[in-house]
């Protein structure tokens, strides 16, 4: 159960069970807290980049207590080491738990080899919000991208941590990987930039909402060396 | 049209939209974690997220009024049972238990068996003043202003403080008269 089983106290919030991701709040509920998000940070900033930033870094803050969650809870305590894996899990399990539904689409970008794009329709953070003209291209989308970004970077620096302990496994080496991975999950050397993007389509008043993945040259290497 | 029958608070919570509680709690979570590093102060992330809280009652309660069915409240007494058990349901999913009533009737305890908003979370020693959960006060407040009460909304019980439950002290101050006829542009 969700919320501290009834009156149940634990001595540390660790101690508690597991909830099983069931419960749920109205919608209204969401979005109401997330407005509020969003108009705290507008009174914090001064451009749309800067905001943008700082909704990215809430949802850093919320996917990366996401994945550890779900990597307990789903996939028993397994992690994705492949990239199309990653996306994949990002765009099925992850919107699944998150949002109540796969994404509407996952795509390989056609111009860069190192992007991917995760596309829906109506995002659910974007879905009671109506950008103003003079705010351009802001898109609440950030926050979304924000917590893709954290998977992103963790699962592939834990990816890397396996693979380079395999061939040496001194203690001291191992230890200073344990740290480089803390570092990633703590936002240090990200090997993708999560953007998100309103893309106009056909025939329907509303733009969809594109997260863009474009990942760092060294991920593409290390998947190309392991065929 | 004629006025809907009053619901449920389940039978309005069946029929709402929801999310994961989880997404909630946790963008929740990131909100208060940008405000203390932001503000620095505990105190004033207090009193900011009464304000957001205040923010969102003042525009919860008419979403609440269209979609409940509740007409107005013959007293406070019936309007502390409806939130506890129709406004908490029907946002948060989970129902108050209203309690501890003065005797004359103006305030009144609200205590909360389950709350969507603290899961995952535990104070540090550095936190210790924090009402992790006053965003919920604000909304009270804020929603119960909109339809002419005044009233005061403290905490009384925080889990997250050692105790046994989370209980809210809802008080009336002022019941503002309505004023006929309205001053409506139409």
């Amino acid at each position: 159960m969700i919320g501290a089983g009834k009156i149940k106290q634990y001595a540390n919030v660790l101690d508690k069970p597991l909830s099983r991701g069931r419960q749920e709040v109205s919608l209204s509920a969401f979005a109401f807290l997330f407005s509020e998000l969003v108009q705290y940070n507008q009174t914090r900033v001064d451009n749309i980049a800067e905001l943008e930033r700082r909704l990215e870094d809430a949802g850093y803050a919320v996917g990366a207590r996401v994945l550890e969650l779900l990597c307990h809870r789903e996939k028993g305590n397994r992690r994705e080491t492949r990239l199309l894996g990653i996306l994949s899990f990002v765009h099925s399990t992850v919107w699944k738990v998150l949002f109540g539904k796969v994404a509407d689409s996952l795509e390989k970008g056609t111009e860069h080899e190192d992007e991917y794009m995760i596309s829906e329709k109506e995002l659910l953070v974007n879905r009671f919000i109506s950008i103003p003209k003079d705010m351009g291209t802001f898109n609440c989308g950030a926050f979304v991208a924000g917590i893709v970004k954290v998977r992103m970077g963790y699962d592939l620096a834990v990816f890397h941590w396996l693979f380079v302990t395999s061939i040496s496994s001194n203690w001291p080496k191992l230890n200073k990987l344990l740290f480089l991975e803390k570092g990633v999950l703590d936002g240090a050397g990200f090997p993708a930039v999560v953007t998100a993007h309103f893309v106009p389509v056909e025939g329907q008043h509303r733009p969809r909402t594109t997260i863009l993945i474009k990942f760092a040259e060294e991920v593409l290497q290390r998947e190309a060396r392991l065929g | 049209m004629a006025p809907l029958a009053p619901r449920t608070g389940d039978a309005v919570f069946a029929n709402v939209e929801r999310v994961n509680a989880e997404l909630f709690t946790l963008t929740y979570g990131a909100i208060v974690r940008q405000l203390l590093t932001d503000l620095e102060e505990v105190e004033e992330v207090n009193k900011q997220l009464d304000q957001m809280g205040y923010n969102i009652g003042v525009r919860l309660i008419d979403e609440f009024l269209a979609k409940s069915g509740v007409s107005s409240c013959v007293d406070f007494r019936e309007t502390a049972d409806v939130i506890a058990k129709v406004g908490f349901k029907m946002f948060l999913g989970v129902t108050a238990s209203v309690t501890n009533w003065d005797a004359e009737g103006t305030s009144c305890s609200l205590v909360l068996d389950d709350n969507p908003l603290v899961d995952f979370v535990e104070l540090p020693d550095t936190c210790q003043g924090l009402y992790y959960c006053n965003i919920l006060s604000g909304v009270i407040r804020g929603a119960l202003e909109m339809v002419s009460m005044k009233t005061e909304v403290t905490w009384i019980r925080d889990m997250l403080h050692g105790d046994d439950a989370y209980e809210l002290r809802v008080k009336l101050l002022k019941q503002v008269p309505e004023e006929y006829p309205y001053k409506d542009d139409e």
